[in-house]
């Protein structure tokens, strides 16, 4: 009796050939041929429907709708709506025309949130990491409370700092210029340049735990010996990070570091539930700013089009990050 | 306490670290408790309260916010279609995933490299990408054949899905690598079919992974705001949504929506922190391989 059969020996195989009526033989092979070939095939059914219909089928017809000139008039028979080519996308592209305009300037405004929110997550998440490694007193209530805002539903979160950055009754002003005098008037949050930063802010605090979770999740496969074997050497704290630490969070790091750019690239709870519908200029996400020409202005056919120039963008740093990493990678194993 | 293995610390941490570690926690807890602080204190104030200045201790505390929520808005209403929607999201996608997931974690069959890549790549795929599409096709399928998608719970349910699916698929499928062969092999060799097998010994065996993944696909779509803000009407709108509505024309009852967040964020959170074993196990195991 080996454990390690292959699969496609099933060990009724045997005793049913014993029994030589045709028709109980057939059924059995059925039964089996079912079993070896068919089986995965069955079992993936659900999803590979499923995933036809949620993924699939919307991406090729938004594909498709990027192409047509789909307003509100045509709304209901999306198929009547006149062939617009390439007009979406040239519309899109063209910086100098209001369209191209506003979504580079809204490509910028992403960018620079995606970057400055993934750099402190990041930073934020590998110090919490590292200094909770080590067992000490009250270790498990703070791990427990840094997770808190990865577990608060994002709007319920997001509204609470809604509330503190208000002008008036927020907590933010009456700390800056009630409490701390560093302001001289009580400034805005939710509209001007300040919503920009407020936005970082509120971002960072939402996903710094999920950093945070993941590398905890990697310094549980350092060895401990490599740390010792450094100590006998004499290597202090710090160093040992540097040396030990720091490289052996490689891996998680890049996926860590892809996942939350992807995330907060395409983040819409941010700038929907601080700012509502039409976020301030400053502050002008690219997924808020293709809900808007999609579900305010009605244009289907432009927010398509916008929604595939940014796949692609996605894409495109999603393949030469994984390139690049990955030679690091190689490298290293060498 | 402890999720994680305690290990003695190899040496003794000089001054520098234990400074270094002092001032570094104790700045974020403060930056990760304040706006919980600021949710519980002010949900406990009086509508005057909150719209005065901000004050770190409340003048005096009051649970009127807690009843007050259910009157301002439909919430216990909202709160049902939250749940509706977010469970059946949830089983939907894990009871496809444990299947599909199984499949991909032990046959080798043709197209199997293709699956893979589609779930994983859609993964990245922005929401937005799929609520535009998603949209027009219900409405259309509501105009053709009379079903209403487009508002109902239904369709929120299988938008969710968008995301919930190729998650539960990825992270199922890893964990169940995890899980050694000889395990289901022996059982196929006692007389178990392959569905039995999956059944009786992988399924049992992934129960931390099944949890993980759940409390994972339920939580995001508790939280989500996108779909739920397009997907709904007045009868079907969710507690993402509906939480807006206390803000009227000429006030927001701050009190009351914090008050209201804290009601909606409780579960989630005591479900969160309770299963937090067996998420952080989950994760580790689908996900940093």
């Amino acid at each position: 009796m080996t454990a390690t059969a292959p699969p496609r020996r099933a060990p009724e195989a045997g005793p049913s050939s014993g029994k030589s009526a045709a028709g109980r033989r057939l059924r059995p092979r059925i039964v089996e041929r079912l079993r070896q070939g068919g089986l995965p095939y069955l079992l993936l059914l659900p999803a590979v429907l499923a995933e036809l219909l949620i993924h699939i089928v919307p991406m090729f017809f938004g594909i498709l709708i990027s192409f047509k000139n789909l307003t509100l008039f045509y709304i209901h028979h999306w198929n009547t709506a006149p062939w617009a080519g390439f007009d979406n996308y040239k519309a899109a592209v063209k910086i100098h025309q209001p369209i191209g305009q506003a979504l580079l300037h809204s490509f910028w405004v992403t960018l620079s949130y995606t970057l400055l929110s993934v750099a402190f997550s990041w930073l934020l998440g590998v110090a919490a990491a590292i200094l909770l490694q080590d067992k000490f007193r009250g270790r498990g209530l703070i791990r427990t409370i840094f997770l808190v805002p990865y577990a608060l539903p994002a709007y319920a979160a997001l509204i609470t700092w809604t509330f503190m950055f208000q002008q008036d009754t927020g907590l933010v002003n009456h700390v800056l210029h009630d409490q701390l005098h560093v302001t001289s008037s009580k400034s805005f949050w939710l509209i001007g340049d300040n919503s920009f930063w407020a936005m970082v802010i509120v971002s960072v605090w939402k996903s710094w735990p999920f950093a945070f979770l993941a590398l905890m999740a990697g310094l549980q496969n350092i060895p401990r010996e490599l740390y010792e074997a450094a100590a006998m050497d004499g290597a202090g704290v710090w160093q040992q990070i540097r040396k030990i630490t720091m490289p052996s969070l490689r891996p998680v790091n890049q996926v860590i570091v892809l996942v939350l750019f992807l995330w907060t690239f395409n983040d819409f709870n941010t700038p929907f539930v601080m700012f509502g519908q039409n976020p301030p200029h400053q502050a002008d996400l690219i997924s808020i700013h293709i809900y808007q020409s999609s579900f305010i202005n009605w244009n289907f056919g432009s927010g398509s089009a916008m929604s595939v120039l940014l796949l692609l963008f996605l894409l495109v740093v999603t393949a030469v990050y994984l390139l690049v990493t990955s030679r690091g990678r190689s490298e290293n194993d060498v | 306490m402890s999720r994680f293995t305690d290990q003695p610390s190899p040496m003794a941490q000089p001054k520098s670290f234990l400074w270094t570690r002092r001032v570094v926690l104790t700045l974020l807890l403060a930056f990760v408790l304040v706006p919980v602080y600021v949710m519980l204190s002010s949900s406990l104030k009086s509508l005057q309260d909150v719209q005065g200045s901000f004050k770190w201790i409340p003048h005096s505390l009051t649970f009127k916010p807690y009843i007050d929520i259910w009157k301002t808005i439909p919430l216990a209403h909202y709160f049902v279609n939250s749940v509706i929607v977010c469970v059946s999201a949830t089983v939907f996608s894990v009871v496809l995933a444990i299947f599909a997931a199984y499949v991909v974690s032990r046959y080798r069959f043709m197209g199997r490299k293709v699956f893979t890549v589609t779930v994983l790549s859609t993964q990245m795929f922005p929401g937005i990408l799929f609520l535009l599409p998603l949209y027009l096709i219900f409405v259309n399928i509501g105009n053709t054949t009379g079903i209403t998608l487009n508002g109902s719970r239904l369709g929120l349910i299988i938008t969710y899905l968008t995301f919930s699916l190729p998650f539960s698929i990825w992270m199922l499928a890893g964990y169940f690598d995890s899980i050694p062969r000889d395990l289901d092999e022996a059982a196929k060799v006692d007389g178990c079919g392959p569905l039995g097998a999956l059944f009786r010994v992988v399924v049992p065996a992934a129960v931390p992974g099944i949890v993980a993944v759940s409390v994972y696909a339920f939580m995001t779509a508790w939280g989500e705001v996108l779909f739920a803000s397009v997907m709904t009407n007045e009868s079907t709108r969710t507690l993402a949504v509906g939480l807006r509505e206390y803000a009227t024309q000429n006030d927001v009852y701050w009190n009351q929506v914090m008050a209201a967040s804290i009601v909606v964020s409780v579960p989630v959170v005591a479900g969160f922190l309770l299963l937090q074993r067996y998420l952080v196990a989950g994760l580790t195991a689908g996900a940093v391989k």
